[in-house]
């Protein structure tokens, strides 16, 4: 196994740190106005949301460009959505989701995107 | 890279990177930028953990993922304060351990899966990211936030990349969560040492309909 991306890494989690900390370490974060308070409230199921519908519908060619995608991984990521909704199932959701797409796939139904 | 990292995204994206020939000037830079999202988490879980050691803290941070924040902050919001031991168990238990040991496996046997995709391994992330902001959703603020999310994600993503879509997403659609009336569809527990039920916001009805109404479980993926 090579280490040579070792240090790439160490530089990577040096960038990613800072993010992540300076908010629960940054004095008075506790003292925020109602309206702020509201707004962070939100920031959970917007950006997990958009990580959802953005890894379901965009898609990256070798040069990274990014172009919009229709296909049957729509239908899976809705499934497990509509099971968590309706059941408050996540691993449930996440089984049918992934055995709706693979046995699509192995029908030749869904392409890989 | 996953024990010092932390964070699957960026360090997909810095694998195809990598395999492209890009600077690693240019990978980090890229790291950096599809993290920032991890501020919008570390502000919102902060109130709750204010009145823990700074250390404590520090060592919180370095495991703030995705997973861990839909996870504590749901379960944050449902107790109505900071619990550390929640957060090591959504943190360590449900991520940081599975995924080292998931991306250990995948060093050592994952050559001998020649196409991973074809099992559908690749909806996982995001049927769990949606599943995870379902979680999240106790009224029509969190909805609209959600929605607005969503789709300003995919619209910026079009014009410009990934990464800034998630961002833009995450920014504008607490907004418009915000913009949006209510009208009985949102209870709203702002922060910890709020009890559930007693803060309701400016010209918040309460909801009978609402699934945490009965269900002190509602809420949780």
């Amino acid at each position: 196994m090579s280490t040579a991306l070792v240090p790439l890494a160490v530089l990577m989690g040096l960038v990613t740190y800072p993010w992540r900390a300076l908010p629960l370490l940054v004095p008075g974060m506790h003292r925020l106005p109602a309206g702020v308070r509201l707004y962070l409230r939100l920031v959970g199921p917007a950006v997990l949301a958009s990580l959802a519908a953005v890894n379901t519908t965009v898609v990256l060619d070798a040069q990274r460009h990014p172009s919009f995608h229709v296909g049957w991984e729509w239908l899976a990521v809705a499934l497990c959505v509509a099971i968590v909704a309706l059941r408050r199932n996540l691993f449930l959701g996440l089984v049918v989701a992934v055995a709706a797409i693979a046995l699509l796939r192995a029908a030749g139904v869904a392409p890989l995107p | 890279m996953s024990v010092l990292v932390f964070a699957g995204a960026s360090q997909f994206a810095a694998v195809g990177y990598v395999l492209g020939g890009f600077s690693w000037l240019g990978v980090v830079v890229l790291t950096a930028f599809i993290n920032a999202r991890h501020l919008l988490y570390g502000a919102a879980l902060a109130p709750y953990l204010a009145d823990r050691p700074r250390p404590l803290r520090a060592v919180m941070a370095h495991l703030l993922t995705d997973e861990a924040f839909a996870l504590s902050f749901a379960h944050f919001r449902r107790i109505g304060r900071g619990d550390v031991a929640g957060y090591w168990l959504g943190a360590i238990g449900s991520t940081f351990i599975p995924w080292n040991v998931a991306t250990l496996a995948g060093v050592t046997i994952g050559g001998s899966i020649p196409d991973p995709n074809r099992f559908g391994l690749d909806v996982i992330f995001p049927a769990a990211m949606g599943g995870l902001a379902v979680g999240l959703i106790l009224g029509r603020r969190e909805l609209v936030a959600a929605v607005t999310g969503a789709i300003a994600g995919v619209a910026v993503s079009l014009a410009w990349d990934p990464a800034a879509g998630i961002v833009a997403g995450g920014l504008l659609g607490p907004l418009a969560g915000m913009a949006a009336r209510t009208d009985g569809g949102g209870r709203t527990l702002e922060g910890p040492g709020d009890e559930p039920g007693a803060d309701q916001s400016a010209g918040d009805e309460p909801d009978p309909d609402r699934p945490e109404a009965d269900d002190p479980e509602a809420g949780l993926p």
